[in-house]
């Protein structure tokens, strides 16, 4: 899911640069809101969880694997914001540190696993937990749900920006809409395992630490029943 | 934070450099979702080179020089401490003002 340089065209790659810097801020003004100090070590452990897994390519089709994003699991975890600054921050350490994700492309990737992936993940969460009644014992499923829903989002992310700026002009957007969205749909059962099992043992041994379980003991933005 | 806070911390710390360093040399090498779609489609050839692709941890240690799982895991070890030193300090400098709530042990 990472976008290499090259892709997308300067333009929109600028934009998104510009509109990921702009995500940066909003975050940091949200996340000051609810980021106590006993919420700042499990974020930065998120962070590490979330480096850690995206390394784990799993096989999906013959020829093609893929990789968790973690939008959903770090935003249940650490809620929506702080989440868009757990995924960012991973996405900046590996195309600085590691050369995966190109450095022009770094807004695009920002736009795609942070904004849609882990702020857009979550709100699917919150409206699905809603429907699924609100208990503690339903987190992780709910999770696991948006969790999978979040990837083929993410995927139509880089459709909209190669349909604006893409390099090549000849290709069918349609054709790579599908392809993508089908792709990315099989990944997204892997993402929505993953989180459920991860979501599951957090819940189980720390429910006060999970932002978006009824049992989390800090401070919200915004109430998961509203 | 708290004795079982700290234990729970470490545990969990533990169970994510495992995954990093041991974990990562069993991922499977094959193209990710949009590579496959961009072989497929035929916008693969777009991709440039990265701009960084010579520095050492470069495709998490492809220019270590060592044999590839040591290399993987050697990435690994380092991404997974500048991740939570990063994300410490990027949290720990935004963090609620006076500490946010009256619960602020783990």
């Amino acid at each position: 899911m990472h976008i290499p340089d090259g892709v997308i065209g300067p333009g929109v790659s600028a934009a998104a640069g510009a509109a990921a810097a702009g995500g940066f801020g909003v975050a940091v003004s949200r996340a000051r809101r609810y980021l106590t100090d006993r919420l700042v070590p499990m974020a930065a452990l998120v962070t590490a969880f979330v480096f850690a897994a995206q390394m784990i390519n799993f096989p999906v089709l013959p020829g093609m694997s893929g990789h968790l994003l973690g939008g959903v699991l770090a935003s249940v975890l650490v809620g929506p914001w702080v989440g868009f600054l757990v995924v960012s921050i991973v996405l900046i350490i590996q195309a600085l540190l590691f050369a995966d994700g190109g450095l022009t492309a770094l807004g695009l990737n920002i736009i795609n696993m942070a904004l849609i992936g882990a702020v857009g993940g979550y709100a699917v969460y919150r409206v699905a937990f809603r429907v699924a009644g609100l208990r503690v014992e339903r987190v992780a499923v709910t999770a696991a749900i948006a969790a999978f829903v979040s990837v083929p989002m993410a995927a139509m992310g880089f459709v909209v920006e190669f349909a604006l700026g893409g390099t090549i002009e000849s290709l069918s957007v349609g054709a790579i809409l599908i392809a993508m969205v089908t792709t990315h749909a099989l990944i997204g059962i892997g993402e929505g395992v993953i989180t459920f099992f991860v979501i599951g043992a957090v819940v189980k041994a720390r429910p006060d630490l999970v932002y978006g379980a009824p049992t989390f003991a800090g401070t919200r933005t915004e109430e998961l029943a509203s | 934070m708290t004795r079982r806070g700290l234990v729970w911390f470490v545990g969990a710390l533990l169970v994510t450099v495992l995954i990093a360093v041991v974990g990562s040399r069993y991922a499977s090498s094959e193209p990710d979702g949009l590579e496959y779609v961009a072989e497929r489609e035929g916008f693969a050839d777009q991709a440039q080179d990265h701009a960084l692709a010579q520095t050492p941890l470069a495709d998490y240690g492809d220019n270590l020089g060592t044999d590839r799982a040591l290399s993987t895991g050697i990435a690994g070890l380092i991404g997974v401490i500048v991740a939570i030193a990063l994300g410490f300090g990027l949290f720990w400098l935004i963090r609620a003002p006076g500490g946010g709530s009256p619960d602020s042990t783990p």
